[in-house]
């Protein structure tokens, strides 16, 4: 058990809606965690002052109000109310929305929800023509849909750090074992690495089975002071930080949906890349370091991804990843276990639920109740990703 | 022989010269920061309050950052040229004296297997696809240099 920090807040209750290609509204899969979270927490719809919704881009106006959505959904009590876009991240966003309201002192209890209905495919622009857009642009000068970037940070992985068309495989064979036993996983079977170095070249050097799938789903987190939490249960998971930093310039790495870096002539690079500062800027606020962590949830978009993000959260230095993944120290029963939901890998992403089932799980972890995955004693855990337009996010539990 | 109409992909992000193409950037006269595309509002280093930048042709040589190709068909709005798709190249270009990396498609013919990280290419012009007035509608590619040809 963790001390409590001064701004530290309580996660009460969790709850998901499994993921999938169900093809129903999105409404019911966040009423669905919702519904979830507020039992798991042990607290009525009627006891929550502020309701934090994270927005979803493919389901008309409702998706854009998603928090108004889900308040009405459950039944209009009169409750604060926000919603958040922030690509990728925009589950922690709208956790960070809960969690400074109830840091300021202006409520105790806030529920924040997320769900989202995906088409089958590549993720596409908003339709309509606009030339203004890098979104639209990428698209239609380059043919650069998000599988490209996700290659072009593979390719630079292998020529920087040697990185091997089996030790991506390995990840996914290790993420794809890790979910097995998760109830809320869309994918739960065991792939070897010939299947998938065997599967169709998507963007070259990523395979069919090395890049996540878009899923249905939706996951709702209870967000409670700490005071509010004890009187409920002894010994509540916390959330010690959040982080939702921006880039800082001269940002040199091609991030989706740009078509150009920063220029680096006139300022010199910063100390840290966007992804390493993600994570940085979460173990500053908490005043937890990398090596007290017991498990890790990342963003493997794809297979090479998740070898990036080992080094962006300072699991290792630049250039180790594919050792720690070779030595074992990143599956279940290693040094520190990354993913053992099974990551994007076996649940495909479900974008505005995405960063709340990361919180879901490592909530799970910090409480002994990740059944068939659990990685024993965790006491610290962060989440980690990173989304369009600048934005990225990490949130640091403890117990 | 008539020749065919030849129109950008967007306007203003590079010059129509057939032989020795450039990518139209800005320049900040303050600070030095180069912008691609030139669509800066104002100089982006945080530290510079320039509002006016300059637009300036960029480098028309670089080197491979990195790359991968795209064997399943783009969804719109990329708009197949052919009436099939055919796997092509995306290369990240770093162009040294601007301090910029930017991307392009690489000219049809070359695979994944003739570029590499630190592969020498230049900026050359290429139909992206015909308009529905059957015009050719224009796009920046890179294609490799070949070892040993004059720069």
């Amino acid at each position: 058990m963790t001390a409590a920090g001064p701004h530290d807040v309580a996660v009460l209750g969790v709850g998901m809606h499994p993921w999938g290609k169900w093809g129903k509204n999105f409404v019911e899969y966040g009423l669905a965690a919702a519904t979830d979270a507020l039992r798991d927490a042990g607290i009525a719809w009627t006891d929550v002052q502020f309701v934090s919704g994270a927005d979803t881009m493919r389901n008309g106006y409702p998706g854009y109000v998603a928090g108004a959505t889900f308040a009405q959904a459950l039944g209009w009590t009169g409750a604060r109310v926000a919603s958040s876009y922030a690509a990728c991240a925009s589950g922690a966003t709208a956790l960070e929305a809960a969690r400074t309201r109830i840091l300021a002192g202006l409520c105790d209890v806030a529920l924040v929800v997320g769900a989202d209905t995906t088409p089958k495919g590549f993720l596409a622009p908003n339709a309509g023509d606009r030339p203004d857009d890098p979104d639209w642009l990428r698209f239609r000068l380059l043919g650069a849909t998000n599988p490209t970037y996700f290659a072009l940070a593979a390719r630079r992985r292998m020529d920087l750090h040697g990185a091997t068309d089996e030790d991506f495989a390995k990840v996914k064979v290790k993420n794809a074992n890790h979910g097995l036993a998760n109830p809320n996983a869309r994918y739960r079977k065991a792939v070897t690495v010939e299947e998938v170095l065997g599967s169709p070249m998507v963007a070259d050097p990523l395979r069919l089975l090395e890049i996540c799938a878009t899923s249905d789903g939706g996951a709702a987190v209870v967000l409670t002071s700490v005071e509010y939490a004890r009187r409920h249960t002894t010994d509540p998971v916390r959330v010690a930080a959040v982080s939702t930093v921006t880039p800082t310039f001269p940002n040199t790495i091609i991030d989706l949906p740009d078509l150009a870096s920063d220029s680096s002539v006139s300022v010199g690079v910063p100390e840290r890349t966007f992804k390493q500062s993600i994570a940085h800027a979460a173990y500053e606020e908490a005043g937890i370091g990398p090596d007290e962590l017991s498990v890790a949830e990342v963003y493997d978009l794809s297979t090479a991804l998740e070898l990036d993000w080992y080094e962006d959260i300072g699991l290792c230095k630049p250039g180790n990843a594919e050792r720690l993944l070779r030595d074992g120290d990143t599956t279940l029963g290693g040094r520190i276990p990354v993913n053992p939901s099974g990551g994007l890998a076996c649940f495909g992403e479900a974008v505005p639920a995405q960063a709340l089932a990361q919180v879901c799980e490592i909530t799970w972890q910090l409480r002994g109740q990740a059944t068939g995955r659990q990685v024993e004693g965790a006491t610290v855990g962060v989440t980690v990703n990173q989304g369009l337009f600048g934005h990225g996010s990490a949130v640091l539990l403890a117990r | 022989m008539t020749t065919r109409t030849r129109v950008p992909a967007v306007e203003g992000w590079f010059t129509m010269d057939a032989e020795a193409p450039a990518l139209i950037g800005q320049r900040c006269g303050s600070c030095g920061t180069s912008v691609f595309p030139g669509t800066a509002l104002a100089c982006p280093n945080p530290h510079c309050t320039q509002t006016e930048l300059d637009r300036v042709e960029l480098s028309r040589r670089g080197t491979v950052w990195s790359y991968t190709d795209a064997r399943y068909q783009p969804p719109p709005p990329y708009l197949v040229p052919t009436d099939e798709h055919e796997p092509f190249c995306i290369a990240a270009v770093e162009l040294a004296a601007d301090g910029l990396v930017v991307l392009g498609q690489v000219v049809p013919g070359v695979t994944v297997d003739d570029l590499a990280v630190g592969t020498e290419v230049e900026l050359v012009l290429d139909t992206l696809f015909t308009d529905d007035e059957d015009r050719d509608v224009i796009v920046w590619k890179w294609k490799p240099v070949d070892a040993g040809s004059p720069s």
